[in-house]
């Protein structure tokens, strides 16, 4: 446990000294929100579109957060070192999928906020709870997924290309149950509370499906060869 | 070289003779459908097609389990994987070309997000995403490690995309374009062709990957062969020129 902290608040003090996710990744997600405003161009479409904009704008700027979370790993061969520390490679799986959730977690509230302001969404009474729920699961489904795809890629030439094509169909499912819980909890027409409640139980599935097998698939994949 | 033999030219005559059978039935013999007419002949490419996708992918799991789990001939069962897939992904754009046209002649539209469908659009995308990793390594040991974990991570997300599909279309009702289903009536030699489709199609499946991956066999072993030659030449460089070791 302690090593996964370790390792989660290194990831967080780099990302603190760089300022990688406020001085690019939210200004792009924020940017791509402003964008599919623009490109729908209809106020009572954005508003029931809402739920499904945050949360491609949160799969793109996590893509570009994983990217980065493992160029720092393979620069000088610091993620072999890394898994010589720890005493069993999970852990450090766990860790960087942490430091991850923390990150893209204030990131998606930074993205709601901004569907409030932009889109006109709004947070009432009822919804508040399974919107947290909500953030929470997708958000460590989210994490999970991106640490585990962010290793298959590390240490390969032409990886910023290859990790949205291998990444974002695994998504799916997530983009799918978080979306429309989402929709749920913003309140809609089309979706109500107790639906929104089903697609939770999608997203806690999705978290733990994908939680266990990067957990057993880090060590071969980050394990070197040579 | 070659990639054939006795075995893979049997197969391959065996396969091109029941293809020509199923095209001479499904295009002549076959009765049309009361309801949908001749696109009904559509059925014996898209249902043979769609079988060998989901086959070639169900090879592709297995052998990238093999590759994993076991200690010798891991990069052999890497290279089946790997031709599976790519034959799967083949048979899977096949699957979703002929069925779009089947669905734009019988529904009036050539895609609707039905499950199966979308699923399928899914596997496609992923699968293609697993053709693009394979490309990148040069090491085969690293590239069987890499790309058998993904085949298997795919067998996890395929499932979950499914259901997340069905949950997706069941709270979200919309009207349906055209409420035909799919069904069709088949009389036996309807049935008869159909079923030939898919031992014809399976046929062409198994010789394809049977000299895909002795292809890549050969490419494996050329390119150890490949720098073995390189460095004996560079060795017998240094000792003409004398100032070698």
């Amino acid at each position: 446990m302690n090593a996964i902290l370790a390792i989660a608040r290194k990831d967080l003090r780099i990302e603190w000294r760089t300022r990688t996710l406020l001085a690019r990744v939210v200004p792009f997600a924020l940017l791509v929100l402003v964008l599919f405003a623009v490109a729908l161009d209809s106020e009572p479409l954005l508003l029931r579109a809402a739920a499904g904009l945050v949360w491609l704008a949160m799969l793109f700027a996590a893509m570009l957060l994983v990217q980065r979370s493992f160029d720092v790993e393979t620069a000088d061969h610091a993620l072999d070192s890394l898994l010589s520390f720890v005493s069993s490679p999970s852990k450090v799986f766990f860790g960087k999928a942490l430091s991850m959730f923390v990150q893209l977690f204030a990131l998606a509230v930074v993205l709601l906020g901004a569907a409030v302001v932009l889109y006109g969404a709004r947070v009432d009474g009822d919804g508040v709870v399974l919107l947290v729920t909500v953030l929470i699961t997708a958000t460590i489904g989210l994490s999970v997924v991106g640490t585990l795809y962010g290793v298959v890629v590390a240490n390969m030439s032409g990886r910023d290309s290859l990790l949205p094509l291998l990444a974002l169909p695994v998504l799916a499912p997530l983009l799918i149950g978080a979306a429309r819980a989402t929709e749920a909890a913003l309140g809609s027409d089309t979706i109500d509370l107790a639906n929104g409640w089903a697609w939770v139980a999608l997203l806690v599935t999705y978290a733990v499906v994908f939680g266990s097998a990067g957990a057993v698939a880090f060590a071969p994949l980050a394990q070197s060869d040579s | 070289m070659k990639t054939g033999t006795t075995t893979t030219r049997v197969l391959g005559i065996f396969a091109l003779m029941i293809t020509a059978w199923v095209v001479v039935s499904a295009f002549f013999l076959t009765p049309a459908d009361v309801v949908q007419g001749d696109s009904v002949r559509i059925m014996y490419a898209h249902v043979p097609t769609a079988w060998i996708a989901y086959l070639a992918f169900v090879t592709t799991a297995v052998a990238s389990g093999l590759s994993l789990a076991r200690k010798h001939r891991t990069l052999g069962f890497d290279r089946v994987a790997g031709a599976s897939a790519e034959v799967g992904v083949l048979f899977m754009a096949m699957t979703l070309i002929t069925g779009s046209l089947w669905g734009r002649l019988t529904w009036g539209t050539f895609w609707q997000w039905d499950p199966r469908l979308t699923t399928t659009l899914f596997l496609f995308v992923t699968y293609v995403g697993y053709l693009a990793i394979r490309r990148v390594d040069v090491d085969p040991v690293r590239r069987a490690r890499r790309s058998s974990v993904i085949a298997l991570l795919a067998v996890l997300e395929i499932p979950l995309v499914h259901f997340s599909v069905v949950l997706w279309r069941s709270l979200h009702q919309e009207a349906s374009v055209l409420n035909t289903d799919g069904d069709v009536r088949l009389d036996d030699l309807m049935l008869f062709t159909l079923f030939s489709g898919v031992v014809a199609f399976t046929l062409i499946f198994v010789w394809l990957v049977v000299h895909r991956q002795r292809l890549a066999a050969m490419s494996d072993v050329e390119r150890l062969v490949g720098l073995d030659v390189a460095i004996t030449a560079r060795r017998a460089e240094s000792t003409v020129g004398g100032g070698g070791r």
